[in-house]
């Protein structure tokens, strides 16, 4: 038909690529040869400039020639007057926007751009700032901008509360950015400090406003992660300070524990742990209660013989921790056999928020906002496990039902992670039976028929005598299981156990029934071949049971166990 | 070249140069058909046009004056043969009635005030009203009609343009300057803070000097002088951002020739106060008016309805209920009802189930392609579209007559095929297939009368009818029914920056279907919302918020031929018929009806494939079939570009790159290069 238009052909269009690609190749490998030549003779000059830029302006990646460009401006630096130097470096600032529009995400151009302002003679910050407003409302979420206006930030000493209403803006148009949310994370506390002066933690009038913004996100998308990520960071707490939570000293083991509220390493050069014995110090040995634990939140040491004497009424043991900083003093009494002075879990409120009045009221009504964003998205995970957080901080032991059976929807809504849930589960179960037990004023601890599926806060457990886990999915007893320094009786009773390894020097320990578990090689009991005081040991329904020379074997190993039923 | 030197054989004659015989007129020439496309008025678009002040005010006399014979006719019998009959065509427009203007600024003592830079122009004795001319005809002295024939010339091959389009013809200076400015633009956004403390700079005289214009008020001079920054549309229409329109304009490389804005936001009148409606993710996030519960419900409701069909459980039931009967049932709140009945949906009340579903689909899906609405507005008026097909037409070598009438079809009495046309100089042109807007067919070729009427009204205020942070707002405004048994009426509300009104002041367009006169329909709506006393600041009794004034006012109805049926018409089967604008929100009936003609007319044909990009034609510099291309026609100063009004060049594009810069919240919209990276919703 007539009229019809003649058109390139795609093989003719390839061909005149192909063309096109290989002129310019030539014309950039000319131009980089050029460089390398110049820059190995040291010719730092405005031609060097001009070649490189030719190159980097396509390929903005290109490390080497940034390098010679700040090796030119560094010469330049020391011959041109601070007015030409400025105008030159204002010319490379429009090079590195054209740059930047080429790849928003190069390395090597923001970096150059930082360096560039760092040695102008009047770098114009609030520019930069301006720029990286632009570039943030094309892509909230070039992680390279957001280094580079940290960078501005702290040159130019903008206002954190002007970058706290920078995020808001982003936050108004796409709350989906995690970004946003995080760099709000880091100016809320020095916006808004706390008034009891805790670290990193925000004013309470403010939570209140942040809640609202917070819910805002989540009633709009309770998919979205970015924004429950902050919520929980909103509800979380401090991190307790470091501190010596308990002392313990036993007269028949000779031996003083300590447990710290987090993990230290008494041994590194820098910790400062000293223990004075009626007023004098002594030098002790430290040692943790698993050799495989470095750093720990228990340590132990072994006093020299004769430290403890039957003749005296009462020795004193005070510990300085930090230079002084942090003490804690016991007294043990003659007659009696040990001694502790310690914080307790319910004092100290370990398990949950530790919140004004004011401020737990406020909680209660998140809990119930959340509750009713359940029942309208009945299968979202986020709301769920927020649901069990906001319980858990607010009264750990009276929502315990409701917490369990929310577990339960939520694995059941997000089978993926039910193995995390598990831990998570019996993370509070625990944490519940530590509270029960401490109320109840007892060194008895019952795990058992709680499907726990791992073990927490064994630091909290020093004092326990008897511990029954019996009736559990617990695969391990890990290292950290040596922690509980005075346990005598250990019943672990159908779990699915391949290992002992935490029952490792624990001093006291008298009887442990193991039935129904997978134990089965000898070798698996050796950790309890370091628990002087086993006598009574119960390995029925473990397949080690069945192999041949079994008892025999288990007396070399166990000489001590009078006991053993198999 | 003039009517006298056209060719007297085509293929494709179209009368009208409204949007779907634009499109046809683009389709046809594209596939290589030779298309004559000729109007009677003076201007492109018919009543899809967009006029600047005093143009409007040209209009506006030519419609309240029915039916006066402009041109006399040249005799046409003796054009027709023995064995042939004619059937004469309306060569005057009667679709616009009941034209009412109302100015409520001051018009002081000026008597003759003119818009600036408007070229006073000798036309005809029936219209040398007050106004002047400003839309007709700028350069044109042939008052029979200019022509655009783009025919090959060797321009293109020595312009090393990227585009023969922009190349040869003034008018692409215009197109050429809008990417210039855009990219100007992008630029300030990028860096540059300098030249935006300039601009900050300018924007605060500007907002200075406006606080002092509202003071005083803007008068009715001011509006007559600034006359050349309006550009008012008959038919007010918004695109869907995933509409059959948009599709078509990318499709089709049209885009190229056309500028969009987002509009910015979604307003709607409810308990007597304008309100914005949360309609996008940021929307319902930020938004005041709802509880957080309500947020969930609205969000849930409307992901819903995104993929409602996956869904037949929730709404199959409910099939044979209203929409609002379906809203009830999902217990949504009263609040969320009239959001998602009257602005999201929009659609009557009784509208079944599925209907609405489908509606509230066909707005989410266009949510976020290009911003926050689902929305875009052409810059300078939608009369650009119209105009933006016929550029296409004219590039492949479609020929343009305006203000050139055809007095009659020529009709084989024996096949019953009509072969010609006698245009109103007399002259026979001979064609294949004829395209006809319904406006030009005569009362005696219709059956039955099936128009529907649309109410329209345009008013120019001083205010925003919602305050924002940023005064640069494109506002789509739903008012559901004020009363039982009235139309629920659309509000379009421009702001400057859109390129349709001066600044200080925004263009307020009202659509509804008709059931009275415009003033009828409209007037209890202007009169709730706007305050028509300019001089007291009537402040609003229940919320104490002021309302905008209106300055002036236009009501007028607009016929509505979209229902008309072809077979209502008796025509020649060769000759389909193309109604005017309706009364929808959206273009997709006549972006329909265009494609169907087309598909009729050339059944093999693709429709409106891409147009090449410039430098993979060949041009062969000879023979018949590169002359027929039509390629980079310098379009001497006699052709008039279809989007060139009276306005000198240069200062429109200085207007033009002025207000871009200000403008800081509403961003031009490249069609083409935008993807859908705002639905992504995960985090990092």
């Amino acid at each position: 038909m007539h009229g019809r238009l003649k058109l390139k052909t795609t093989e003719e269009q390839a061909e005149e690529k192909r063309k096109e690609r290989e002129k310019k190749m030539k014309i950039a490998v000319a131009a980089r040869d050029a460089c390398f030549e110049k820059r190995k003779r040291s010719v730092l000059d405005e031609e060097g400039l001009e070649l490189t830029k030719q190159l980097l302006g396509g390929n903005p990646d290109f490390a080497t020639l940034w390098n010679f460009r700040r090796e030119i401006f560094q010469h330049f630096e020391k011959e041109k007057s601070p007015e030409v130097l400025q105008a030159l470096l204002e010319k490379e600032l429009s090079f590195l926007e054209a740059c930047l529009r080429v790849n928003p995400k190069s390395y090597g151009t923001w970096y150059h751009r930082g360096w560039v302002l760092d040695h102008m003679p009047s770098p114009d910050w609030a520019r930069e700032l301006e720029l990286c407003s632009k570039l943030l409302q094309l892509d909230e979420r070039n992680f390279h901008c957001w280094d580079y206006r940290r960078l501005v930030v702290s040159r130019s000493q903008v206002s954190c509360s002007e970058e706290l209403d920078f995020t808001f803006k982003l936050i108004s148009s796409n709350f989906s950015n995690y970004s946003s949310w995080h760099y709000r994370s880091t100016l809320l506390p020095r916006v808004h400090p706390d008034t009891c002066q805790q670290a990193d933690r925000v004013h309470e009038g403010v939570l209140l406003t942040e809640y609202e913004l917070v819910r805002n996100a989540f009633f709009t998308d309770p998919n979205d992660q970015s924004a429950w990520f902050y919520y929980r960071w909103l509800l979380g707490r401090a991190d307790r300070e470091e501190t010596v939570s308990c002392l313990y000293v036993s007269r028949e083991g000779q031996r003083l524990v300590l447990s710290f509220s987090r993990p230290v390493n008494v041994l590194s050069p820098s910790a400062e742990l000293v223990l004075f014995v009626d007023s004098l110090p002594l030098m002790v040995k430290w040692r943790t209660a698993h050799p495989k634990l470095k750093h720990s939140a228990l340590w132990i040491c072994d006093l020299p013989t004769g430290t403890i004497n039957e003749a005296c009424s009462e020795h004193s043991f005070k510990i300085h921790w930090r230079d002084g900083v942090v003490q804690r003093e016991c007294v043990l009494y003659r007659g009696r056999s040990e001694s502790w002075c310690r914080d307790s879990a319910t004092d100290q409120q370990l398990f949950r928020s530790d919140l004004s009045v004011e401020k737990s009221t406020v909680l209660q009504s998140e809990l119930d906002s959340c509750t009713q964003l359940q029942e309208m998205e009945p299968e979202n995970k986020w709301c769920l496990l927020t649901i069990i957080l906001l319980m858990r901080a607010l009264d750990p032991l009276g929502y315990e039902k409701d917490t369990l059976q929310y577990f339960k929807t939520l694995k059941a809504a997000d089978p993926m992670r039910s193995a995390y849930f598990d831990d998570l589960r019996s993370k509070f179960v625990i944490e519940n039976s530590i509270l029960k037990m401490e109320y109840a004023e007892t060194r008895v601890v019952d795990l058992s028929k709680k499907d726990v599926t791992a073990l927490y806060h064994l630091d909290q457990l020093l004092l326990v005598t008897h511990m029954n886990l019996s009736s559990n999915r617990l695969q391990s007893l890990t290292a950290q299981l040596s922690m509980l320094q005075c346990l005598e009786v250990l019943e672990a009773d159908d779990n699915v156990l391949e290992g002992v390894e935490g029952l490792c020097g624990l001093p006291r320990l008298e009887e442990v029934s193991l039935r129904n578990n997978r134990i089965a090689k000898i070798a698996d009991l050796q950790p309890l071949a370091s628990c002087p005081k086993l006598t009574i040991l119960n390995l029925q329904g473990n397949p080690v049971t069945e192999a041949t020379d079994f008892q025999s074997e288990l007396a070399l190993l166990l000489p001590g166990v009078k006991d053993l039923i198999a | 070249m003039s009517a006298d030197h056209l060719p007297s054989e085509f293929e494709v004659l179209i009368v009208g140069t409204g949007l779907p015989e634009s499109i046809i007129a683009a389709a046809c020439s594209r596939i290589g058909q030779k298309v004559l496309h000729v109007d009677r008025s003076a201007y492109y678009g018919g009543n899809w046009a967009s006029f600047t002040f005093s143009g409007l005010l040209s209009w506006i006399e030519e419609h309240k004056h029915e039916a006066c014979n402009k041109d006399e006719m040249k005799e046409w019998k003796d054009k027709i043969h023995e064995d042939e009959e004619a059937i004469l065509l309306n060569t005057v427009d009667k679709t616009i009635t009941n034209v009412e203007v109302f100015c409520f600024a001051s018009q002081d003592s000026e008597d003759n005030i003119q818009e600036e830079g408007a070229l006073q122009l000798k036309h005809d004795s029936s219209f040398t009203a007050a106004g002047t001319e400003g839309r007709f005809s700028g350069s044109s002295k042939d008052c029979h009609g200019q022509q655009i024939q783009a025919t090959v010339t060797n321009t293109v091959e020595s312009s090393a343009s990227e585009d023969p389009v922009r190349s040869d013809s003034q008018a692409s200076a215009q197109e050429t300057d809008d990417a210039s400015s855009t990219q100007e633009e992008n630029h300030g956004n990028m860096c540059s803070t300098e030249s935006e403390k300039q601009e900050a700079g300018v924007t605060e005289q500007v907002s200075e000097c406006t606080y002092e214009k509202k003071r005083q008020k803007i008068t009715y001079s001011q509006i007559v002088k600034e006359g050349r920054r309006f550009n008012v549309d008959l038919t007010s229409k918004l695109l869907y951002a995933k509409g059959s329109l948009v599709d078509l304009l990318i499709k089709s490389n049209v885009s190229r020739y056309a500028e969009f804005k987002n509009a910015t936001r979604i307003l709607t009148y409810q308990n007597g106060k304008v309100e914005q409606v949360p309609c996008s993710r940021a929307d319902v996030f930020a938004s005041k008016q709802l509880t957080v519960v309500e947020k969930r419900m609205l969000m849930k409701f409307l992901t819903f309805c995104m993929d409602y069909q996956q869904h037949p459980e929730e709404y199959l039931d409910f099939k044979d209920h209203t929409f609002v009967e379906f809203l009830k049932m999902k217990k949504l709140t009263a609040n969320l009802q009239h959001f998602v009945h009257h602005s999201i949906s929009m659609v009557s009340e009784t509208d079944k189930t599925t209907e609405g579903l489908r509606a509230t689909q066909n707005f989410l899906q266009c949510l976020g392609r290009y911003g926050n609405t689902p929305f875009l507005f052409p810059l300078y008026g939608n009369g650009e579209i119209p105009q933006c097909f016929c550029r296409m037409c004219a590039v492949f070598g479609g020929i343009y007559c305006l203000r050139h009438a055809v007095q009659c079809l020529v009709v084989d009495k024996e096949t019953k095929r009509c072969k010609a046309v006698i245009d109103t100089s007399g002259m026979r042109i001979s064609c294949k297939h004829f395209i006809v807007e319904d406006s030009y067919v005569a009362d005696e070729q219709r059956k039955s009368v099936q128009h529907r009427q649309i109410s329209r009204a345009v008013l120019i205020t001083d205010k925003s009818l919602l305050k924002a942070e940023s005064d640069q707002q494109i506002s789509l405004v739903t008012v559901p029914p004020l009363e039982p048994g009235r139309p629920a009426v659309r509000i379009v509300e421009l702001c400057s920056s859109s390129m349709t009104s001066m600044q200080g002041t925004y263009l307020v367009h009202l659509t509804c279907p008709s059931s009275g006169t415009a003033k009828e329909d409209l007037s209890l709506v202007v009169s709730r919302l706007f305050s028509e006393n300019v001089d007291a600041d009537e402040k609003d009794a229940d919320s104490g918020v002021e309302k905008p004034s209106v300055l002036w006012a236009l009501y007028f109805n607009m016929r509505d031929s979209s229902v008309a049926e072809r077979s209502s018409y008796n025509l020649p089967s060769n000759v389909y018929v193309c109604s005017g604008p309706d009364s929808t929100l959206g273009s997709d009936h006549s972006i329909k009806q265009a494609e169907s003609i087309f598909g009729q007319l050339f059944p093999d044909e693709e429709f409106c494939p891409p147009a090449p990009n410039p430098e993979d034609i060949i041009y062969d510099g000879d023979g018949a079939e590169a002359e027929n291309a039509g390629f980079g026609a310098p379009l001497g100063p006699e052709h008039n570009k279809p989007e060139e009004g009276a306005v000198p060049e240069q200062e429109n594009e200085k207007a033009m790159t002025e207000t871009t810069e200000k403008n800081t919240t509403v961003t031009p919209v490249s069609l083409a290069t935008c993807n859908d990276s705002t639905e992504e919703q995960d985090t990092e």
